[in-house]
């Protein structure tokens, strides 16, 4: 057991993974604490698929190191696998078997005994809203419901720390806020939920938010903290007609860091508070301060470690 | 040990809802029995056959006659005319010619060779040999009675009997069946298991399942167990029609027929399983099936007897499982042999088996890349 990741549910340091020359994980090195919501943040092929495999112990790490429970990655992972619950990217369903038969093939894979079977399995169709469908083919079931039971099937055996592999892709709005309220209650049991997503709204009612780009963790904090202090400025938000043909301009100036669209509108990252009556003086539209959202704290990053690694050409 | 039964359990539930694969299995049996049954016959009878006779004597009938009793030709048709016969078995009309020259019957009373001539169509391999040989046959046994007769001798100095045991009246069908049985066993075996890994790791689920604490082992005789129960149902079915149609006597034992049986399908399926580590796709496994089911038809001895073969065809067809099982089915069926004479075969499908699943075993690592 490596003595960092005691307390930790997830430690890693520098873990890199390669597929040939192209490095798909680079480097990272972070701490989760037990009980913790942390949610993946990052584009496609950001690398948090590639990271949550390698933590699962199903994808060998090209370098660097890594304990999950205090379990090593690299020599322990079959130990890992008993006290963890994994939900693959696009779950991973029996569609040939019934509702009951896939929990009851996972209740037997990892040897739950056999008096307190059939109390879990309830518990696992009633928390996926499956009660009086058990017997139904996986099949005939619709996204939301297939969601909950695969997560059903990957807690079945009361994991300490589960992957969710962009669990609510594809499913209703709706079914995504019921999913994350079942997360949420699994966390709030002690359960350390580490969670892949594309989605600011969820990412928001993470405890912890890992940034990945390109396959390198950007920033490992808060919600809030992030918004707090990953920003390098003051954000302010512009109502102009035709904003997007603006963006090149505003961003020409100085004393503007950043400039991006949010639907209609632009938010636009000033050096300081003091530069707003320049902006409106160019512009000649007031600007509004605005708390940043998740998605301006992302870009901000994103900018920034494209600048560090000197690939910002555009 | 549990989690074993959990995954046969599985499969058992998937194999049910599967009733195309299903269907297959079952009707695979009786479809390739009574084809390959019927239509294998190996052994040459009625050859139409083309009389010119030029001789018109007491001996060119008696000769002809000759011919017919054997059975193996029946004489269609008479010709008056070398081209006539060429034209007849040109066409097809004919496979094979029988003339006789003017001077016959004179020459056999001169005591000099009298000559008859038998034409061949030999663009059929199997009969060619086969007409071939009986006529040569023939002829050597009517010239025996003729030189008999003259040193007034009753009967021949010697007199060889060939007696075919344990089929002794040729019926293909005794060879053939146990031997289709073996190969439609092989084949379903390794298809069916061939795909069996694959097709969960291109579903997904196999990286669901490689998560848990689910061991390789467990997981490859998980897969491959509920198997053997199909396994022996096709061969039941296929002894049944065996037994039913083409009355192939069982004259061995068929409780160690169904013992020993085992161990060919573990080889089997050891060689689907290992198939399916390797390939990528479904459709990849399926050709590599392909791959090696056809050696195991051509150089077992299914088709060609193996003693036939050159030494290094004859070598390759020692490391095919089928090339036992046949000895060992054929053994059972035909000759009525038992373990002790088998002992070598089965111990091969064990080194078989044991290899086959070792190496997938091995190779099966619960990484995803
Ligand atoms: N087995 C593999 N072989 C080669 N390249 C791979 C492999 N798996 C992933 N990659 C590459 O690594 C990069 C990171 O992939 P990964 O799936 O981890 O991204 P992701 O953040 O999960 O993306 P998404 O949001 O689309 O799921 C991608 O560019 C991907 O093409
Ligand atoms: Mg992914």
């Amino acid at each position: 057991m490596s003595l960092s990741g005691d307390d930790q549910a997830v430690s890693t340091r520098n873990l890199t993974r390669k597929f040939g020359s192209f490095t798909a994980v680079d480097q990272v090195t972070m701490d989760i604490g037990r009980g913790e919501i942390c949610g993946f943040l990052g584009p496609n092929g950001a690398g948090k698929t590639t990271t949550i495999r390698m933590l699962c112990g199903i994808l060998a790490p090209t370098s660097g190191s890594g304990s999950v429970l205090g379990y090593d990655i690299f020599r322990e992972s079959e130990q890992i696998k008993k006290h963890l619950g994994y939900m693959s990217q696009k779950f991973s369903l029996y569609e040939d078997l019934s509702v009951r038969e896939n929990l009851d093939f996972y209740s037997a894979l990892y040897e739950i005994p056999g008096r307190d079977r059939s109390g879990r399995i309830a518990e696992m169709v009633a928390m996926a809203g499956l009660a009086g469908r058990e017997r139904e083919l996986v099949a005939n079931l619709s996204g939301g419901w297939k969601q909950r039971l695969a997560l059903g099937c990957a807690i079945v055996a009361r994991p300490s720390i589960i992957f969710l592999d962009e669990p609510t892709s594809g499913v209703s709005p709706t079914s995504r806020r019921h999913f994350f309220n079942i997360i949420q209650g699994l966390a709030n049991q002690g359960i350390t939920v580490i969670v892949a997503t594309h989605f600011m709204d969820e990412a928001e009612r993470c405890g912890k938010i890992a940034f990945i780009s390109n396959g390198r963790l950007l920033a490992l904090d808060s919600p809030d903290r992030l918004k707090a202090t990953a920003l390098d400025g003051w954000l302010v938000e512009l109502e102009v007609a035709g904003g997007v043909n603006r963006i090149g301009d505003i961003e020409a100036l100085p004393y503007v860091r950043e400039c991006s669209l949010h639907g209609p509108l632009l938010h636009v990252l000033l050096e300081s508070e003091s530069r707003m009556a320049s902006l409106e003086g160019f512009i000649g539209v007031a600007p509004r301060p605005i708390t940043p959202s998740l998605e301006d704290v992302f870009i901000a990053l994103a900018k920034r470690s494209r600048v560090a690694a000197g690939t910002d050409g555009v | 040990m549990s989690r074993i039964l959990a995954v046969i359990k599985k499969e058992f539930l998937q194999m049910r809802r599967d009733r195309l694969t299903l269907g297959i299995v079952f009707a695979l049996p009786l479809v390739q029995l009574l084809l390959f049954g019927y239509a294998i016959q190996t052994e040459v009878k009625h050859i139409s056959t083309v009389v010119f006779d030029q001789s018109l004597s007491p001996e060119s009938r008696d000769l002809t006659d000759s011919f017919t009793a054997s059975g193996y030709f029946d004489v269609t048709s008479t010709a008056n005319s070398y081209t006539a016969v060429t034209r007849m078995i040109d066409s097809g009309q004919a496979k094979v010619g029988i003339i006789y020259p003017p001077d016959f019957a004179e020459n056999l009373k001169k005591g000099v060779p009298a000559q008859v001539q038998v034409v061949v169509d030999a663009s059929d391999n199997m009969v060619a040999s086969q007409a071939v040989a009986v006529a040569n046959s023939i002829g050597l046994i009517k010239s025996q009675q003729v030189l008999f007769q003259r040193a007034r001798l009753q009967s021949a100095p010697y007199d060889v009997r060939v007696r075919p045991w344990y089929n002794p009246d040729g019926i293909t069908a005794y060879y053939m069946v146990p031997a289709i049985l073996g190969i439609i066993v092989t084949m379903t075996m390794v298809m069916m298991t061939s795909v069996a890994i694959v097709r969960e790791r291109e579903r997904g689920t196999l990286e669901q399942l490689i998560v848990t604490p689910l061991k390789s082992y467990e997981l490859m005789i998980g897969k491959v167990a509920p198997s053997i129960v199909l396994g022996y149902a096709q061969i039941t079915v296929a002894l049944l029609v065996g037994a039913l149609v083409f009355r192939v006597p069982i004259r061995g034992s068929l409780l160690q027929l169904y013992l020993l049986t085992l161990f060919f399908i573990t080889a089997s399926l050891g060689l689907g399983v290992l198939i399916s580590n390797i390939a990528k796709t479904q459709m990849q496994a399926m050709q590599m099936s392909f791959f090696v089911l056809l050696p195991s038809i051509l150089l077992s001895g299914f088709m060609f007897p193996r003693e036939a073969m050159p030494k290094v065809i004859y070598y390759i067809g020692a490391v095919i499982p089928l090339t036992y099982y046949l000895q060992i089915i054929r053994g059972i069926v035909l000759k009525g042999i038992g373990f002790p004479y088998l002992i070598g075969q089965v111990t091969a499908l064990l080194i078989f088996s044991a290899i086959f699943m070792g190496i997938a075993i091995l190779k099966f690592q619960k990484k995803i890349a």
